[in-house]
């Protein structure tokens, strides 16, 4: 059995386009949520959302390889660009080499929306244009990425809701781990155009907040009302330990665990029993103990029912040994199908700048979040050890555990 | 629409669209071959000269375009 190991990560998110962006603004406890006023007026109960700017690729990416890239992709390139110059990973290597990509996304909502607009205008499908197919498939991340960096090993997305990146940083420790494969880009992508959003929307899931955008989102807080949705993308480097060593890499931390869980119960109620299975999975496929755990990062979105119940998973698992808990999307907002991915990396920069980022807006907890140590300031901590839960409609959950190095 | 307006037309979709370097613009050399555009290009091209042009490229015809003067030729006779 291989040791996984990561050696780069990248980031493009509403609190940095970059890994030193973003660890400033955890260090300073800043919100990237803000308002679309577009969700109004185009029938939105809650205009709130993570602000995220585009990146401009024209000039850095030819035309053709361009073009295919939705939204997202845009955000999984800026993120993987990132990720493979940490890891110090040129084409020649990838050339020369069979990496992998694994990447969670499970949409592209505004491509399929406007190739059908024109259809209906047009009556003519040829007036679609050649990028379309290619932004809007659930593949169009890995699909584009691949043909990017010419990669040569495991091509595949992972649709796993609000868990898509979290199963595919897992299933690509699995693969690494059973000798498989020897790199993998893993990660996970989400797109923050309206059109992306508004079915979710309709749930009347989201934060109403909209007079105080940087208090909507209030994980574990008493008073919290729903959550924001936001996106970007968040890309690591997974390699073997021997891979890594023999090519002199800097090794940045370890996977040691993933747990994952089908709750087998409503399509978007969460319940206790199926996270404390993929909780306790993690910490037995690690072969340590909760008390092990220095801090864990929760999926909590900011949902009453949502947030309650992986409160009592985590008091359920953690018992007295009652780690640090936060949820970065006190800042973030719900990163959905990116967010696995990305909250694994905001907890490697926490954990390797000693320091927990404050939940913030978390004033008061019920009955369930009190039972947890969730800080409201910005801690100082030795962190040796994470775990990272993310969790998504259907019930499907993931739990990954990281170790310093 | 004259020629003329035509030519300068299509050779600003070549440059600011497809990103054609100006000086690889040779109007007798093979389309295709010169300008360095693939079967899916050929697809925005059928869009992008909708969208300017007013009418649909027809696949079949563009069998008999060689090269570039005669896609001016053929642009000509049918924009709008």
């Amino acid at each position: 059995m291989n040791r996984v190991v990561i050696t780069g990560m990248g980031i493009y998110s509403c609190i940095g386009k970059n890994i030193d962006e973003v660890k400033q603004s955890l260090y300073d406890g800043k919100s990237g949520i803000g308002i679309d006023p577009q969700r109004k007026e185009i029938g939105f109960r809650s205009s709130l959302t993570g602000i995220v700017e585009r990146p401009d690729l024209k000039g850095v990416l030819h035309r053709r390889l361009r073009i295919g890239l939705a939204e997202q992709g845009e955000y999984a390139y800026v993120a993987t660009d990132e990720a493979l110059r940490m890891a110090g990973i040129d084409m020649e290597y990838l050339g020369n080499n069979e990496v992998g990509i694994l990447y969670g996304n499970d949409s592209s909502a505004k491509a399929v929306i406007e190739s059908v607009d024109i259809v209906r205008e047009k009556k003519d499908t040829t007036l679609i244009g050649s990028g379309s197919i290619f932004q809007g498939m659930n593949s169009t991340v890995t699909m584009n990425l691949a043909v990017i960096y010419k990669l040569k090993g495991m091509n595949l997305t992972v649709s796993g809701a609000c868990a898509s990146g979290s199963h595919a940083i897992g299933l690509g420790y699995f693969l690494i781990r059973n000798g498989l494969q020897h790199m993998i880009i893993c990660g996970g992508a989400q797109e923050v155009n309206p059109y992306s959003m508004g079915s979710f929307d309709a749930l009347s899931a989201f934060s109403t907040r909209e007079s105080a955008p940087h208090e909507a989102s209030r994980p574990f807080d008493r008073s919290r009302d729903g959550l924001v949705p936001s996106g970007g993308a968040a890309s690591v480097v997974l390699e073997s330990y021997e891979s890594a060593v023999r090519r002199g890499a800097n090794i940045i931390a370890e996977v040691i665990g993933y747990g994952f869980s089908s709750n087998g119960d409503h399509i978007s109620v969460p319940n206790i029993d199926g996270p404390v299975r993929s909780l306790k999975m993690a910490l037995n496929d690690a072969g340590i103990s909760p008390a092990d755990i220095d801090y864990v990062n929760a999926h909590a979105t900011s949902t009453p029912v949502g947030d309650k119940n992986e409160a009592e998973a985590l008091a359920e698992v953690f018992g007295e040994s009652r780690p640090y808990v936060t949820s970065t999307k006190s800042q973030t907002g719900h990163e959905c199908w990116m967010a696995g991915a990305s909250e694994l990396i905001y907890s490697i920069i926490m954990m390797k700048n000693s320091f927990i980022a404050s939940n913030l807006n978390y004033t008061e907890g019920d009955e369930s979040s009190s039972k947890l140590n969730i800080p409201n300031k910005r801690v100082s901590k030795k962190i040796n050890c994470f775990l990272s839960n993310s969790f998504g409609f259907g019930g499907t959950n993931a739990t990954l555990i990281v170790k310093n190095i | 629409m004259t020629r003329d307006e035509v030519v300068k037309k299509v050779n600003q979709i070549l440059i600011e669209e497809f990103e054609i370097d100006e000086d690889s613009i040779d109007p007798t050399g093979n389309m295709i071959k010169t300008l360095g555009i693939d079967s899916l290009d050929l697809v925005d091209l059928v869009v992008l000269i909708e969208k300017n042009f007013g009418f649909k490229v027809i696949n079949e015809h563009m069998a008999n375009i060689k090269n570039l003067n005669d896609f001016y030729d053929y642009v000509t006779a049918r924009a709008q």
